[in-house]
C-alpha cells in the first residue's frame, strides 16, 4: 500500500504539470476556438530564458527568474496574440492552429541553437529530501509541485467565477457579440486570458525544470500529456483541465510502475481514445453546439 | 609564354585539384541533438582540440585536416545517411557516432566502403558483427562489466543489487553483459528495471529500486537520463550505494545531478581526473576552450583524431583501406604517438585494451580511487 500511495504522489506531482499546462489549451479554445499546438513549447521556454539569463547576462538567479518570466510572458502572452493569434484568426481556426505548430517548432529549434541541444540544470526551489509518514516516504519537491499547481489553479478558479474582471473574462470568452453589447472590453478580456495562460506555463517550467531539467526538447512530452489531460478532463472547462491533469499524471505514474516504462505513453492514449468514443466532451466539459 | 599566359597558367595550377589535396578530409557524424547531444557535443569538442592541435603543427604527412561535422539528430535514419554522405564526399575515415544504436545502423555503410569507422560506442554486440572496418575509442561492455561486478562483490559487498538500464542498444548490451557476472559471484538480481531513452520522468523507477531493498543499484543509462535518475533517485530517498560505468560518473551527470551524484561509484574507461598527465592536460584544454570539464567523451574524440594520424603516419601515405589495416591489431603508446594519451592495444575485432580505473564522486567531483590494468597486456 505504501508502495502504491508513492506511486500516487509522484503521478499527481507530474499531473498537476500537466494541469497547468492543460489549462492553457482551454483558456485559449475558449477565447479563440482553437489549439495552442506550442503549449508544451510554451512550458519548455521559460527556464531556458531563465538560464540563458544567468548564463549569458550573468544575472543571479532570483533576478533571472523574475526577468525571465516577465519577459515569457510579454512575448508569448501578449506578443503571441498580437502577432500570431490577431491576424491569424480572421482566416479561421485551422491557419491559426497551423501556426501554432509553426511556433512551436521555432520556439523549440530557438531554443536548441540560441542556448543548447544539451540538458541543464535548473535550481530547485526546495531541497531534494523525503518526508516520512506512516511508513510512507514522500518527496518534499513532488508536495510543493502539488500544493503550488493547485493554488495557482484554485486561484484562477477565484478570479475567473468570484471577481467582476474574471466573470467579464467569462462571458467574453463565452459571447463575445453580446459581451461588447454589455460594455465589456472584450479585446481585453482576450488579452488577459493570453497573459494568464502565459503566465501558468512559466509556473509549470519552474516547477517541472529541476525534474527534467531544462531542455529545447521537454515541450513534446508535456504539450502531448497536457493535451491528452485537456481531452480527458473537458476541453472547455479549467477544472476539467485540472482533473484531466491529475488523472493523467497518475495513469502515467502507475502504468510505469505496473504495466510497463515502454508502455507507458501508450496507456494515456487509450485511455483518450475511451473518452472520446465514451464521452467526446470529456469528463467535466460541457456539450457544445456550433452552427455551421 | 607572354605575361598573361604565365598569369593565368598560374591561376589554373592554383585552383588545380592538386592544389586541393593538400587537406585531408575527415567527416564527423555524430549526436549534436536529440538524446545523445551531451556525448555527441564533447565528442566534437574533443576532435576539435586534437585537429588543431594537428594542423597547428603542420598537419598529417604535411596535409591540413579539414573536418565537417554533422548531426545526425541520435537517429538512426539520420546517421545512416550522414555516413554514406561522408563517404560521397570522399572522407578519409568515418569518426562517430557514439551512441551504440546509430553505430549498429550505419556501420555497414563504412564497411562496404572499406572506410575505416573510428566511434565512441560500447555495446558489446558492435564487434562481435565481424566488421573489420569498425574500431572503437572506449573499453567495449564485455571488458568494462566484468570489473564492475569484482567492484560490486569485493568493495561494495553487494548481496543483492537492482538493475536501472535503458532500452536502448547500449543499455541492453551492458544489461546483458552485466547479469552473467553477477550471476557468477552468486549476486543476486532483486529489481530488473526497463527505462527509455530520453525519459524525462524517473519517480516511478526510482520508487521501484526503493522498494526492491538491494545491498546496491546498477545504473547503466545515458548521461541526461542518469542525472534524472540519480534526482529523482534522491527525492525518493533511496540511500543504497548507486555504482555504474563510465557515464554515470561523467563530468556532466555531476554538473546535471548536483549533489544527487555525490557518493556515487564506479568504473570509468576514460577520465580527466585520473592519474594519468596527458588526461588532465587534456582536460585543462578543453575547459580553457569550451568553458565546461570536458566528460569521457572528448578523450575519445580526441583519441579518434590521433588514432587516424598515428596509423597514416605508419603506413606513410593516405590510403583509405590501409589506414584500416594498420589500425587493426595495432599497439599505439604515448611514445609514439603523444595524442594517444594512454598506452592503447587495439584487438582484431576492434576493441581495446587499456588500463581502466574506479572512481567515487566526492563533493561534486570525481575522485579515482584505484587503476586497473589492461585486460591482456
Amino acid at each position: 500500500m505504501a508502495e502504491f500511495i508513492a506511486y500516487l504522489i509522484a503521478g499527481l506531482a507530474t499531473g498537476a504539470i500537466y494541469a497547468l499546462a492543460a489549462i492553457g489549451f482551454t483558456l485559449v479554445w475558449q477565447t479563440s476556438q482553437t489549439i495552442n499546438f506550442a503549449q508544451g513549447e510554451f512550458v519548455m521556454l521559460p527556464a531556458i530564458l531563465i538560464l540563458a539569463l544567468v548564463k549569458l547576462a550573468g544575472a543571479p538567479f532570483w533576478l533571472a527568474a523574475v526577468l525571465g518570466v516577465a519577459l515569457f510572458i510579454a512575448l508569448f502572452g501578449w506578443g503571441f496574440k498580437i502577432t500570431i493569434v490577431d491576424p491569424m484568426i480572421r482566416h479561421g481556426v485551422l491557419p491559426l492552429a497551423i501556426a501554432t505548430m509553426a511556433l512551436a517548432i521555432i520556439m523549440k529549434e530557438g531554443a536548441k541553437d540560441g542556448f543548447s541541444a544539451e540538458a541543464q540544470s535548473f535550481p530547485s526551489l526546495l531541497p531534494a529530501q523525503t518526508l516520512s509518514f506512516m511508513g510512507i516516504s514522500i518527496s518534499l519537491q513532488h508536495i510543493a509541485i502539488i500544493v503550488v499547481a493547485c493554488v495557482a489553479i484554485g486561484g484562477l478558479q477565484w478570479f475567473v467565477t468570484r471577481t467582476r474582471t474574471g466573470r467579464q473574462m467569462q462571458a467574453a470568452a463565452q459571447n463575445p457579440g453580446v459581451a461588447l453589447i454589455l460594455g465589456i472590453p472584450v479585446a481585453r478580456m482576450v488579452m488577459l486570458t493570453f497573459l494568464i495562460n502565459a503566465g501558468l506555463a512559466a509556473l509549470a517550467s519552474v516547477l517541472i525544470s529541476p525534474i527534467y531539467l531544462a531542455k529545447f526538447s521537454n515541450g513534446e512530452v508535456i504539450g502531448l500529456f497536457a493535451f491528452i489531460a485537456a481531452i480527458v478532463g473537458g476541453f472547455n472547462q479549467v477544472r476539467g483541465a485540472l482533473a484531466g491533469g491529475l488523472i493523467v499524471g497518475v495513469i502515467d505514474s502507475l502504468a510505469a510502475a505496473y504495466v510497463s516504462t515502454s508502455y507507458r505513453l501508450a496507456v494515456p492514449l487509450v485511455l483518450l481514445v475511451i473518452i472520446i468514443l465514451v464521452k467526446p466532451e470529456g469528463l467535466f466539459g460541457r456539450k457544445e453546439e456550433r452552427r455551421v | 609564354m607572354d605575361r598573361r599566359m604565365f598569369v593565368a597558367a598560374a591561376a589554373v595550377l592554383c585552383l588545380s585539384p592538386a592544389m586541393a589535396q593538400e587537406k585531408v578530409k575527415l567527416v564527423n557524424v555524430v549526436e549534436l541533438s536529440g538524446a545523445g547531444a551531451t556525448a555527441g557535443t564533447n565528442w566534437k569538442n574533443g576532435i576539435d582540440i586534437a585537429v588543431a592541435e594537428i594542423n597547428a603543427k603542420g598537419g598529417i604527412l604535411g596535409r591540413q585536416i579539414e573536418i565537417v561535422h554533422y548531426d545526425t539528430q541520435t537517429n538512426p535514419g539520420n546517421t545512416r545517411a550522414a555516413v554514406q554522405r561522408a563517404i560521397d564526399e570522399g572522407t578519409y575515415a568515418v569518426l562517430g557516432p557514439v551512441f551504440s544504436g546509430p553505430i549498429g545502423a550505419s556501420m555497414q555503410i563504412s564497411q562496404r566502403a572499406e572506410i575505416a569507422q573510428i566511434v565512441g560506442g560500447e555495446a558489446a554486440g558492435l564487434t562481435k558483427q565481424g566488421n573489420p572496418y569498425l574500431f572503437r575509442t572506449s573499453l567495449s561492455q564485455s571488458a568494462a562489466m566484468p570489473k564492475i561486478a569484482a567492484y560490486l562483490q569485493n568493495d561494495v559487498k553487494a548481496k543483492t543489487v537492482a538493475v536501472v538500464w535503458v532500452n536502448n542498444d547500449f543499455g541492453k548490451g551492458g544489461r546483458d553483459a552485466i547479469l552473467p557476472e553477477l550471476e557468477k559471484r552468486g549476486i543476486k538480481v532483486v529489481a530488473d528495471v526497463s527505462t527509455e531513452q530520453g525519459q524525462a520522468d524517473f519517480a516511478s523507477d526510482a520508487i521501484k529500486v526503493k522498494n526492491a531493498n538491494a545491498d546496491a543499484v546498477f545504473v547503466y543509462l545515458n548521461e541526461e537520463e542518469s542525472a534524472r535518475f540519480l534526482r529523482a533517485a534522491k527525492q525518493q530517498g533511496v540511500d543504497k550505494p548507486m555504482v555504474g560505468e563510465t557515464t554515470l560518473l561523467g563530468a556532466k551527470v555531476i554538473e546535471l545531478a548536483g549533489e544527487a551524484a555525490n557518493g556515487v561509484k564506479g568504473h570509468v574507461g576514460l577520465s580527466i581526473d585520473a592519474p594519468v598527465p596527458a588526461f588532465q592536460e587534456f582536460g585543462k584544454k578543453f575547459q580553457q576552450r569550451f568553458n565546461y570539464a570536458s566528460d569521457h567523451n572528448g578523450l575519445k574524440g580526441y583519441m579518434a583524431v590521433y588514432m587516424v594520424k598515428w596509423a597514416t603516419e605508419k603506413q606513410k601515405k593516405f590510403d583509405k583501406k590501409g589506414l584500416a589495416d594498420t589500425l587493426r591489431g595495432a599497439r599505439i603508446t604515448p611514445k609514439d604517438e603523444p595524442g594517444i594519451m594512454i598506452e592503447t592495444k587495439i584487438e582484431q575485432n576492434g576493441d581495446l585494451d587499456r588500463e581502466s580505473f574506479l572512481a567515487e564522486v566526492v563533493a561534486g567531483k570525481q575522485v579515482i580511487k584505484q587503476t586497473l590494468p589492461m585486460i591482456n597486456p
